[in-house]
């Protein structure tokens, strides 16, 4: 409790200020309607006309919260309107490009410790990659694969691999360097060879370090599936959601996709958060 | 005996080629045989990975600059050689030297996207949002109530898929350079602010105890103790949001913008299938987000010099 109280004052403030700002920004609007109807509103009247408009500027809480649940268990699963379908179609992209990435990521660290050559290459390339902005280059690559034939699924899943490929390479190597060198030569003295040394004590000290990127990566996965879906002629995903919101001007819609998304990367990383747990209490490195 | 006359290195290094031989060679001899005009393709990467395999015996400056080098030299070779061995069409992929001479036709246009997009959008952006974290950060300082409230939510807040708010902000801030300042402000911010926060707490008790047995007020505490040793915390924030920044104001164009910018550029030139110029973009953003990073470590070196990972 003495954790929760904290936070939940906090959430209540923000909905506060969200309301607050909802009545400010929704008002010019709703006065311009009452001045061309001829009507002068009322405080209340004016406060109440804020919450209700089709398109506000900035959607009450409450409006929001009814386009996400109308779009979540409101509609059939097999709508196009409904949020599980295109947060499905997003998830499936993401998870995919994220299997691929980490894959991708845990055996190139693996051979980095293993070969200098390697790491002397790669590294310095993997590092420096990370303070270019590669999430811009998302919509080209869905062109690209477009004008190649390949649409769909594909093209936003090598977005994301892309994109969670580097944090889990770098955690990787940094996780499979940890052990010190008394803890080395221990692997010698027992005449461990180069395998058992690595499944057994390279690997295992490397879990910690592989998970807190495998959140750091699964979120970028899904930010850079989002963006894939962003180029025109997109039309399923949360992405292509936003941008559709965007084009028509229906802000519910908009904020009702992102927070569908924010609800995803929650998800997503909180199942991490429970595999590492588990991993790491049947390995006894709880703490 | 073999030391005298081939010294350690060379030996180990043969050993590691023919090991690598033995790997490479079976698949490379069939590509060969029915497809020899892979052979260049082929004999670079052989080249360049037998150069820094001979490299990497010798550990020093010179061969740790070099190595990387001579690894991006031969990828961006291959990748020349490979679009004109597979006649690969310049609207999938340019070859590196295209690339380079539309970067070298276009500096002018090139300018001007990077001053709307990187100046104005990005950097503009960055620094109000960083002043604004860090002065969230020590103005909810001496409540730990609203700290404990507000970092797990910044913690959660920075997880999320952020971006997706550039919608929203084109429309209230319109399509110029304001709303991407506005989307990077919301990007960096919680980073920022859950690094300062940490930062301020990162004194020890010794120094808390020995700067109050002098008498000092909380405001001096706060200047000469805790903001100091808040920095290396304050620029870690920093450094990860460089690219956050560069990010949100050109995926922020793809929702509007007026006809100059990185993103309106990258959209539009992908749209008339001019592929190179798209990739010059790319050249421009990552060097400009290269450049932004490196010059924040710089500033960090400077003002945290102190910091024992400033020292080694």
């Amino acid at each position: 409790m003495t954790r929760l109280l904290p936070i939940l004052t906090v959430l209540l403030a923000i909905v506060l200020v969200w309301y607050l700002a909802a009545v400010g920004m929704n008002a010019p609007w709703a006065r311009d309607q009452a001045a061309r109807a001829g009507q002068s509103l009322s405080l209340p009247q004016l406060v109440r006309a804020t919450m209700v408009q089709e398109r506000p500027v900035l959607p009450a809480p409450h409006q929001v919260a009814i386009g996400l649940w109308d779009g979540v268990v409101g509609q059939k699963i097999t709508s196009k309107r409904s949020l599980v379908w295109h947060g499905w179609i997003t998830l499936s992209a993401t998870l995919a490009g994220f299997a691929i990435g980490a894959g991708a990521g845990i055996l190139l660290a693996v051979g980095i410790v293993h070969s200098r050559v390697m790491d002397l290459s790669v590294m310095p390339w993997a590092i420096a990659s990370q303070t270019v902005p590669i999430l811009a280059i998302a919509p080209m690559v869905i062109v690209v694969f477009a004008s190649a034939g390949v649409t769909g699924l594909v093209p936003k899943a090598m977005i994301s691999a892309w994109l969670s490929f580097f944090p889990v390479l770098v955690g990787m190597v940094k996780g499979l360097r940890t052990p010190d060198t008394m803890q080395m030569d221990l692997m010698r003295s027992w005449n461990a060879s180069g395998r058992q040394t690595f499944w057994r004590l390279r690997l295992p000290s490397a879990m910690p370090y592989l998970f807190a990127s495998l959140k750091v990566a699964v979120a970028a996965a899904l930010v850079g599936t989002i963006v894939g879906e962003l180029p025109a002629g997109a039309t399923a995903g949360l992405g292509a959601r936003l941008l559709s919101g965007s084009y028509y001007g229906q802000t519910v819609q908009i904020w009702a996709a992102l927070f569908a998304a924010a609800a995803l990367a929650a998800a997503l990383v909180a199942v991490i958060g429970g595999i590492e747990r588990l991993t790491l209490r049947r390995m006894g490195l709880a703490r | 005996m073999k030391g005298e006359l081939w010294g350690e290195p060379t030996v180990s290094m043969l050993r590691q080629l023919k090991f690598l031989a033995s790997f490479v060679a079976p698949p490379a001899l069939a590509a060969l045989v029915f497809a020899p005009r892979y052979f260049p393709l082929l004999f670079a990467w052989l080249a360049g990975w037998a150069i820094n395999v001979w490299l990497a015996h010798y550990d020093n400056r010179l061969t740790r600059a070099a190595i990387p080098l001579i690894f991006g030299a031969t990828l961006l070779a291959m990748w020349e050689m490979a679009v004109n061995v597979f006649a690969i069409p310049a609207v999938i992929l340019p070859a590196p030297s295209q690339i380079w001479t539309a970067f070298m036709q276009n500096i002018p246009l090139l300018w001007g996207d990077f001053v709307q997009t990187i100046l104005r959008g990005a950097l503009t952006g960055w620094l109000m949002g960083a002043a604004l974290a860090v002065g969230t950060a020590i103005s909810i300082d001496r409540s730990s109530f609203l700290q404990r409230g507000l970092l797990p939510i910044g913690n959660f807040v920075a997880a999320l898929p952020i971006v997706g708010i550039a919608p929203i902000l084109v429309m209230w801030f319109g399509f110029d350079w304001q709303s991407k300042a506005a989307v990077v402000v919301v990007m960096v911010f919680f980073p920022i602010l859950v690094n300062m926060v940490a930062g301020l707490r990162a004194t020890d008790a010794l120094a808390r105890d020995q700067i109050a047995t002098w008498g000092a007020s909380y405001g001096q505490a706060l200047v000469k103790l805790r903001l100091p040793h808040a920095m290396p915390f304050l620029f870690n924030g920093l450094k990860i949001t460089t690219t956050l920044a560069l990010i949100g104001a050109i995926v922020a164009e793809f929702f509007g913008s007026p006809t100059r910018g990185m993103g309106f550029r990258i959209s539009t030139a992908v749209g008339q299938l001019n592929m190179p110029l798209v990739w010059a973009e790319i050249l421009v953003a990552a060097l400009a987000g290269t450049a932004f990073y490196g010059i924040v470590a710089l500033i960090e070196k400077r003002v945290t010099f102190w910091h024992p990972s400033q020292r080694a």
